[in-house]
C-alpha cells in the first residue's frame, strides 16, 4: 500500500501546477464551508442560548390548550394544585432536569399615575427563575441584577419604561382582572429596566409570584407554565419524549391529556431561522461536494489520458487491474487529503483571528452582539471526511477506466 | 521440451464490416534459452503473434502453450498474473516509468507484481544493475540517461523476475548502430547467463543476424524458418 501511495505522490508532483490548482480549489471550498459553518453555527448557538437561557428554558409544560390561547394569557387554563404537584414530582425525579421555574403569566394595565398602557407579565420565584434562565439577569440594563427582584418590585420592559417615562425607584400601579372577572390594583416599585429580546415573552415584565397571587386573588396554587432547564441541551428530545410519556398518563374526564409539553423549537420563531441556517449549510456543503467532484474527476481524467501508454506498460509487465485502479484512486485520495489539510489549517487560523478581532453585529433590536465563531472538531472531521471521500469517488471512474484498459491498445497510444 | 508451442494458431479482428485475419493457422515451437526472431513486412502479423505469445491478446482459435501452461483461453486477471510470473517485455520506446528512478524501474515488477521482501528486492536489482552495467546510474531518472542506457534498464526490468521468456518488439529501432549492437550483445549475454529465451519482432538485420531461429511471416502465415546465417 505504501508503494502505491509513493507512486501516486510522485505522479502528483510530476504535474505540479495542475496538482496545485486543484488543491487550491479544494482548499478554497473547505475554507468557505468551515468558515460558514463556524460563523453561522456560533450565531445560531448564541441566539438559541439567548432564547433558552434568558426566557424560554429548554422545555415548557402547560395545561392542554394553553399554548394555542397564549396571546390572551388565559388564567382559567392555569395548572391547579394537584396538577402542579404531579408535574413537580415528575421533574424532581428526572436527573436530566437541572432546574425549573413555575410561572404565572398575566396581562395587566400599567399606570404611572398620568398614563396607562397594557403590559404582559411573568410572575416568578426569583431563585427558581435565575436557576432556569440564568441569562435573564444580564438583560437588566438599568437597576440591580442581584437577586432579580423582591416582593413589591417590578422589572419593566425597556419599551414600556421609555414610553411611560418610568425610572428606577418610581412607583407604578398594576391593575389586573382575575379569572372570575374581579379587578384589583396594586402598587409596585420599579426595580429594573429589562432589555427586550426576539421571540415570545421577550418583551414581558417580571413580578414576584406572591404579588401575582395577591393581585389576582388566587387562593392555593396556580401555575400558567413551567419552564425547564436541562443539564445538557443535547438531551432535549430524549427528555421531551420521556416527559411527554409520563405526563400523558394524566387525563381529564374526556380521556384527553391534561398537560402539553413543548420544546423551545416549537415555542420560538427563531427555530425556523435556525432551520434556514442548517439548510444553507447543507447547500454550501453540496456546492463543496460538486467542486471537489468536478475538479478531481477533471484532473484524474486528464491524468489517465496522458498516461495511457504508461498504463499499457505496467499492465503488460503484470500489474493487475486492481492495483492500477488503486494507483489512480490513491492519487485522488492524496489530492483530496492535501487540499483538505491546508483548508482546515487556514480555516482554524482564520477562526482564531476572527475571535481575536472581536467582531460585533446587530440582530433585530439587539445591538453589539459579539461574533465568536467556533467549530466542533467533529464537524471538521465530518467535512474533511466528506471531501476526501468525494475525492476518492471522483477518481473512481477514471481509475476504473485505466484498470480496464486493454494493454495492447494502451501501448499503441501515442 | 519446448517453451512455446503453437498449433493452428489464428487471430481474426473484426472492425465493423471488415474482418482481418491477422494470423492464419500458424504452427511452431520455441525451445528454452533460445534467441528467436519473427521477421516480415509491416502488417504481416509479427506484433500480433508476439502479443499472443505474451498473453496480451488471446488467440481466436488454435492452441498456444507457454512455459508449460495452456494460455489459449486465459482471462484478463489470470493472464496479468501469468505475464508477471513468466514473461518480460522490452519495448521499442523503452517505456520506463518517468517518476521512478532506474533502480525503482527495475524494482517495479518485484515490488508491485510479485511482492518480494525489500532486502531480497534490493539484492536482486543490484545484481541486474551490475549485469547491464548500470550500477552507478541507479539513482537517476529516465530523463537523465541516454536511449541506450534506457534500453539496458528495460532489459534489466524484463529479466529481474527470472522470467523464462522475454518478448522484445523492435528493441533496437530507436538506437544508433553502436548502441544497438551493444544491446544485442547484452541480451545474448543475459540469455547465456540466465537461460532466458528472447523472442524478437524486428526489421533490424543486426538482430536478425544474431538470431538462432528465424520465423518469416507473410500475410499472417509462416513462410519459412531458418537461422541468422541463411537470412542475412
Amino acid at each position: 500500500m505504501f508503494n502505491i501511495f509513493k507512486l501516486a505522490a510522485r505522479n502528483l508532483r510530476r504535474y505540479k501546477r495542475r496538482t496545485l490548482l486543484t488543491s487550491i480549489l479544494i482548499t478554497l471550498g473547505v475554507v468557505a464551508v468551515l468558515l460558514f459553518v463556524s460563523v453561522s453555527g456560533s450565531f445560531k448557538a448564541m441566539m438559541i442560548g439567548q432564547i433558552t437561557d434568558s426566557m424560554l428554558g429548554h422545555l415548557q409544560v402547560h395545561s392542554r390548550g394553553y399554548l394555542s390561547s397564549i396571546d390572551s394569557l388565559p388564567l382559567h387554563l392555569n395548572m391547579k394544585g394537584e396538577q402542579v404537584v404531579r408535574v413537580k414530582e415528575i421533574l424532581d425525579g428526572n436527573d436530566a432536569v437541572e432546574a425549573y421555574s413555575m410561572r404565572i403569566r398575566l396581562g395587566a394595565m400599567f399606570s404611572n399615575f398620568t398614563e396607562t398602557t397594557n403590559v404582559r407579565l411573568n410572575a416568578v420565584d426569583p431563585e427558581q427563575e435565575m436557576q432556569t434562565v440564568p441569562m435573564l439577569a444580564d438583560r437588566i440594563i438599568k437597576g440591580k441584577k442581584e437577586g432579580l427582584l423582591a416582593k413589591g418590585e417590578i422589572l419593566v420592559p425597556e419599551l414600556i419604561a421609555r414610553g411611560m417615562k418610568v425610572k428606577i425607584g418610581d412607583t407604578i400601579v398594576l391593575v389586573a382582572t382575575n379569572k372570575h372577572g374581579s379587578v384589583n390594583g396594586q402598587p409596585f416599585v420599579v426595580r429594573g429596566i429589562l432589555e427586550g429580546i426576539s421571540g415570545p415573552g421577550g418583551r414581558d415584565g417580571f413580578i414576584h409570584t406572591d404579588d401575582a397571587l395577591a393581585l389576582l386573588r388566587i387562593e392555593g396554587r396556580e401555575i400558567s407554565e413551567i419552564a425547564i432547564r436541562l443539564n445538557e441541551m443535547e438531551q432535549m428530545h430524549e427528555v421531551f419524549d420521556e416527559l411527554k410519556g409520563q405526563l400523558e398518563s394524566s387525563r381529564n374526564k374526556m380521556d384527553k391529556p391534561v398537560f402539553e409539553v413543548h420544546t423551545w423549537e416549537e415555542l420560538s420563531p427563531f427555530f425556523n431561522i435556525a432551520r434556514m441556517i442548517d439548510l444553507m449549510t447543507l447547500f454550501i456543503k453540496i456546492m463543496l461536494v460538486a467542486i471537489v467532484l468536478v475538479s478531481i474527476m477533471n484532473v484524474m481524467v486528464m491524468a489517465v489520458y496522458e498516461r495511457i501508454n504508461e498504463i499499457g506498460t505496467i499492465a503488460a509487465i503484470g500489474t493487475g487491474p486492481g492495483k492500477i485502479l488503486s494507483l489512480f484512486v490513491a492519487e485522488g485520495f492524496l489530492l483530496g487529503l492535501f487540499g483538505t489539510l491546508i483548508g482546515v489549517v487556514i480555516s482554524l487560523i482564520t477562526i482564531a483571528g476572527m475571535n481575536a478581532a472581536q467582531i460585533s453585529f446587530d440582530f433585530g433590536r439587539q445591538k453589539g452582539l459579539l461574533l465568536s465563531p467556533t467549530i466542533a472538531s467533529g464537524e471538521v472531521i465530518v467535512i474533511a471526511g466528506i471531501v476526501i471521500a468525494i475525492a476518492v469517488l471522483g477518481s473512481l471512474q477514471p481509475a476504473w477506466k485505466a484498470a480496464g484498459m486493454d494493454p495492447i491498445t494502451a501501448l499503441r497510444h501515442v | 521440451m519446448t517453451l512455446v508451442t503453437a498449433k493452428g494458431l489464428e487471430k481474426t479482428y473484426i472492425a465493423g464490416d471488415i474482418t482481418v485475419r491477422a494470423i492464419r493457422g500458424v504452427d511452431f515451437t520455441i525451445e528454452p534459452a533460445s534467441f528467436v526472431c519473427f521477421i516480415g513486412p509491416s502488417g504481416s502479423g509479427k506484433s500480433t503473434l508476439l502479443n499472443m505469445i505474451g498473453c496480451l491478446d488471446p488467440p481466436t482459435s488454435g492452441f498456444l502453450e507457454v512455459a508449460g501452461k495452456d494460455v489459449t483461453h486465459l482471462g484478463a486477471k489470470e493472464s496479468a498474473r501469468f505475464r508477471g510470473d513468466h514473461i518480460g517485455f522490452i519495448f521499442q520506446d523503452f517505456n520506463l516509468i518517468p517518476v521512478l528512478t532506474v533502480f525503482e524501474n527495475i524494482e517495479y515488477p518485484l515490488q508491485m507484481v510479485q511482492n518480494w521482501p525489500a532486502l531480497k528486492r534490493k539484492q536482486r536489482v543490484n545484481e541486474l544493475l551490475e549485469a547491464v552495467a548500470m550500477k552507478d546510474q541507479g539513482g537517476k531518472f529516465p530523463n537523465q540517461i541516454s536511449g541506450g542506457q534506457k534500453q539496458r534498464v528495460a532489459v534489466a526490468r524484463a529479466l529481474v523476475t527470472n522470467a523464462s521468456l522475454v518478448l522484445a518488439d523492435e528493441p533496437t529501432a530507436n538506437l544508433d548502430t553502436e548502441t544497438a549492437n551493444r544491446i544485442i550483445s547484452l541480451m545474448k549475454q543475459m540469455r547465456d547467463e540466465f537461460g532466458t529465451t528472447f523472442i524478437f519482432s524486428t526489421h533490424d538485420h543486426r538482430v536478425v543476424k544474431s538470431a538462432e531461429k528465424i520465423f518469416t511471416l507473410e500475410d499472417g502465415k509462416l513462410q519459412q524458418q531458418g537461422n541468422g546465417d541463411n537470412h542475412v
